[in-house]
């Protein structure tokens, strides 16, 4: 019997377990991963981890920054908790062996970055994430009494009597299906970029953790709110990270012209000026290159209308020491340096906002179920989130859920009512193996991905409006059928990834009927929720998260929770003016 | 950390490869770089030879021996190979060398100048030794 | 990424042979060759010819990709005979073709282009890397001090992604499984001259089957996508090694 089950083994579910581990040796902690957890999408974050550590900024101003960055969608109560501890966990991290970048005297180093109006944002060059996780990785190691299912796919957790009793997985090696008992189950499973076609995702983000929580009745929250980034290579939707222009980057468009300034976002100065122009939040910036595009201002590509982004002028020593990735990118991937030639961008899906509706400690409305990471909304980010801000709520989150699900461990020591459970897992098995065994001759899977990204592209993109939205709905809804019958050529127990992917759709179609419903639903426009029937914000009705439950037909139930607002009462987003 | 114990299912575990190093063209400059060590080999039995010689007196035989056609041949082909060794270790110290001065990294070229200004220093010195030994 | 259905519409009809190593076990007794034809795209990584043969041709094709960026180290493979990296390596580079695709050498293979890599883990667990302090740890509120030049001291190292390329590399490990390799020893070598580590891993490392089973081919340098030089932090653990034999009082 596992005491905390973690589904995923990356920022959040690594940091979740060391937690548990660190609180409590006894407890007998699990990290079940469908990639070996070094190859969790915690790999690809770039820019930095935002905390408050030099003098002349306070936890006030990060809170302030990451309210109105939110547009005052953000939970207050948990924004305060998440700036306080933030510092703790990135210091925790160098403590554990991060190679943060360093000023010469020693200390740890801090950027500019979108939206914050303090330097605050700790580096490790461009390959923050990468560093993270390794280092949080390679201490885990340490922990021997860690266990960990590499390679195990998570299909079903077992709900009996609105508590958390387990999951069933599928060891992806030898196609074995288990249900494994445990008292607590962290989610941890990341984003679920690839609902959308374009987007800086990596391939393993299917919103899995979102899924599984939903299908057992847990509500899944703000799920409207997807963040565009204004910078990704075009075709490969590679990430060009926000630090490109924190140090010094400019926007261009086809005309050579910054034109950030013609969206009150300030007015161009030659070096970064913080809260202006390039640094504005990335919503506003990714709804400025649309306004640009339709005024014909952009270039177009074989793959899309881009813009440029200008490093020119910093030269190649100071791209060589601080943004080294992006140069390797653009040299390997795109075939220019960025030392000499301008950057094509456009923007490109990055992140979700909303997921499993959680409290301050992780916990879901299902006992014994947390979730933390992009897999939740506590939430901090509110209507769109700052740059830098997610990997320390992936620090500071996974590390509460993780001591709570210790805790929730501990006084509920009984042993689960073991005929239900067991009967789930043999309907789970029955299931996966008729899948395996043949299962159906309908349409391609990759051909129903691809239809339902582009219906959500076009439905739940940048801008958003009702009547498309509808017809969404109903896209959806037929697609989810269609999965059903998908065709699958695969029927061997070794290493089936064919199975997996038609799972992986299966939770994907799920997420995008939510994205759609929450869109629907909220008749307004706040942060990176952008309604041309409904241009204005609309704090009288919609100062609330949303909150969709999966009707036993399984359509999508959208209601409103009040948002808590403890010393921040809604204002103006003001970028670039003083 | 641990992973969970499994049954390791049969999988496909291809033969050593006894021709590894035909293989790919830099194997193959690799092991015929190892082979030039026979010939360094050779030179130290050589010397050792030599030096038998003129400590039992039988350096009139020794040099009839060393003046063959065929093993002046195979000397010359000793000292080619065995400077082929010399300058490729030397030129590849500053992997296992890395010598930092206040932070900055010496360069490999400085290393491998260094390393090879004084084996020809060494070199002079004995041959200054030696051709003198001959007047 | 963009999807690829409409650009490969558009495209010529011009393709490319790929020649991709299959093995299914309890059905092949060893690996077999399957040809497959993919358009042939100007931005195509092989990474995006595999995808476009499981998608659109074979669904049954299998191997491991994620991030398309070259960070988290998942698609290695064995591309016409080269160990690489597949969502950085272009379909172009091969001109005409064809493209042999085979999994990475060294390694059992699981499935197709599957390898079993958990001897990598086992090795790199072995090595004890993380960061070793002695005492009490110090509270959290302030960092250990690190100035650019002490971090530049290891932070080639610290940029492994565990891709394995090197160990494919490796004549030495696939000739002896039992060899430390390439990645674990420069890992070991990230922390040992990491300023803030006070660990020793002098007896993981001074071992006939760790640095000393090198015998500087070099291969793991050339073969590593990142420039973490392996072969270069083997060979300085060897003089560490051996400076310690000699003189007990020397340290790393």
């Amino acid at each position: 019997m596992i005491d905390v089950l973690i589904v995923g083994g990356g920022g959040a579910g690594l940091r979740a377990a060391i937690a548990v581990a660190e609180t409590d040796p006894s407890l007998r902690v699990a990290v079940v991963s469908k990639v070996y957890p070094m190859r969790s999408h915690t790999v690809s974050a770039e820019g930095g981890a935002a905390a408050v550590i030099g003098a002349g900024d306070t936890l006030d101003e990060h809170c302030y920054d990451t309210i109105s960055g939110g547009d005052w969608l953000c939970d207050q109560d948990a924004v305060e908790a998440f700036v306080s501890e933030a510092p703790k966990e990135l210091i925790q991290l160098e403590h554990w062996g991060c190679p943060w970048s360093r000023e010469s005297d020693g200390r740890v180093a801090v950027r500019p970055f979108g939206g914050m109006k303090k330097m605050r944002t700790w580096y490790a060059a461009d390959k923050t994430g990468f560093h993270l996780l390794h280092t949080l990785f390679q201490t885990t190691l340490k922990y021997q009494d860690i266990i960990r299912y590499d390679e195990w796919y998570v299909t079903k957790l077992v709900v009996d009597d609105g508590r958390v009793h387990g999951v069933v997985a599928v060891e992806i090696r030898t196609g074995r299906v288990e249900t494994i008992p445990a008292r607590t189950v962290v989610l941890a499973t990341g984003g679920c970029g690839k609902v959308f076609p374009f987007t800086t995702n990596a391939a393993i983000k299917t919103g899995d953790g979102m899924a599984l929580a939903y299908r057992e009745g847990a509500p899944l929250k703000d799920m409207e709110f997807v963040q565009y980034h204004p910078t990704g290579l075009p075709f490969t939707g590679i990430l060009i990270t926000e630090a490109a222009r924190a140090e010094g980057g400019w926007l261009i468009n086809k005309d050579g012209y910054r034109y950030l300034q013609d969206y009150d976002l300030g007015s161009p100065t030659p070096t970064p000026k913080l809260r202006s122009m390039e640094l504005g939040p990335r919503d506003r910036l990714s709804q400025a290159f649309v306004h640009e595009q339709e005024k014909g201002r952009t270039v177009d590509t074989p793959y899309g209308p881009v813009v440029y982004l200008d490093l020119r002028h910093l030269g190649e020593s100071k791209i060589d020491a601080r943004i080294p990735f992006v140069r390797e990118l653009c040299r390997s991937y795109q075939n220019l340096d960025p030392a000499t030639d301008l950057i094509p961008v456009r923007p490109v899906a990055h992140y979700m906002m909303g997921g499993v509706h959680t409290d301050i400690d992780g916990a879901t409305p299902i006992a014994g179920l947390f979730a933390a990471g992009e897999t939740a909304c506590v939430s901090i980010n509110g209507a769109n989130r700052l740059g830098s801000n997610s990997l320390p709520e992936i620090l500071v989150f996974g590390r509460r859920a993780g001591i709570a699900a210790a805790a929730f461990a501990r006084s509920h020591a009984g042993q689960a009512e073991a005929s239900a459970v067991r009967a789930q897992g043999a309907d789970e098995r029955r299931r996966l193996e008729r899948v395996r065994g043949g299962g159906g001759h309908g349409e391609r899977i990759a051909d129903l991905r691809e239809r339902m990204q582009h219906t959500l592209e076009g439905a739940a993109g940048i801008y958003r409006a009702g009547d498309v939205l509808t017809k969404a709905v109903d896209t959806l809804a037929d697609l989810g059928e269609r999965a059903q019958e998908a065709r699958v050529d695969d029927s061997s127990t070794a290493f089936n990834t064919e199975l997996i992917s038609l799972q992986e759709l299966h939770a994907m179609l799920e997420i995008a009927r939510t994205v759609v419903a929450c869109a629907l639903n909220r008749q307004e426009s706040r942060g990176a929720h952008q309604r041309t029937d409904f241009t204005a914000r609309d704090d009288e009705t919609y100062l609330a998260h949303s909150l969709v439950h999966r009707a036993p037909d399984g359509s999508p139930s959208v209601g409103l929770l009040p948002v808590t607002i403890t010393r921040w009462p809604p204002g103006e987003r003001v970028y670039g003016r003083d | 950390m641990k992973t969970r114990d499994e049954v390791t299912p049969g999988g496909y575990r291809p033969r050593r490869d006894a021709f590894w190093f035909a293989r790919s063209r830099a194997y193959t400059v690799f092991v015929l770089r190892e082979l030039t060590s026979v010939f360094v080999a050779w030179t130290v039995v050589f010397l050792l030879l030599l030096v038998d010689a003129v400590l039992g007196g039988s350096l009139p035989e020794f040099a009839a021996l060393a003046a063959r056609p065929w093993m002046i041949a195979l000397n010359v082909l000793a000292l080619a190979a065995t400077c082929f060794h010399a300058i490729t270790f030397l030129n590849l110290a500053p992997r296992a060398t890395v010598v930092r001065l206040d932070g900055y990294r010496l360069p490999a070229w400085l290393i491998q100048g260094g390393n090879h200004s004084l084996w020809l220093a060494v070199s002079a010195v004995v041959a200054f030794f030696v051709l003198r030994g001959f007047q | 990424m963009t999807d690829t259905t409409e650009a490969v519409r558009r495209a010529s009809t011009r393709t490319i042979r790929v020649e991709v190593s299959r093995y299914r076990p309890g059905e092949d007794a060893e690996p077999v060759f399957q040809e497959y034809e993919v358009p042939l795209m100007a931005d195509w990584a092989v990474l995006d010819g595999l995808n476009y043969i499981k998608d659109r041709l074979d669904g049954s094709l299998s191997f491991r990709w994620s991030c398309r960026m070259g960070v988290c180290g998942s698609c290695g493979m064995n591309v016409n005979g080269e160990p690489r990296l597949t969502c950085g390596t272009f379909l172009s580079e091969y001109g005409e073709g064809p493209v042999r695709i085979e999994p990475l050498k060294g390694f059992p293979v699981i499935r197709d282009l599957v390898v079993d890599i958990d001897d990598f883990l086992a090795k790199l667990s072995s090595v004890r890397p993380w960061l070793i302090r002695e005492g009490e740890e110090p509270p959290l509120t302030a960092e250990y001090a690190q100035t650019p030049e002490q971090l530049e001291a290891y932070k080639q190292y610290s940029m492994c992604i565990n891709c394995l390329l090197c160990y494919s590399a490796c004549p030495v490990y696939v000739l002896d499984p039992d060899f430390l390799g390439p990645a674990a020893i420069a890992l070991a070598q990230r922390y040992n001259l990491d300023s803030r580590d006070m660990g020793d891993r002098f007896d993981v490392l001074n071992l006939e089957d760790s640095v000393w089973g090198c015998t500087f081919v070099g291969e793991c340098t050339s073969a590593c996508p990142k420039h973490v030089d392996p072969a270069e932090a083997i060979q300085r653990y060897k003089l560490t090694a051996a400076l310690r034999s000699v003189l007990p009082w020397s340290r790393r």
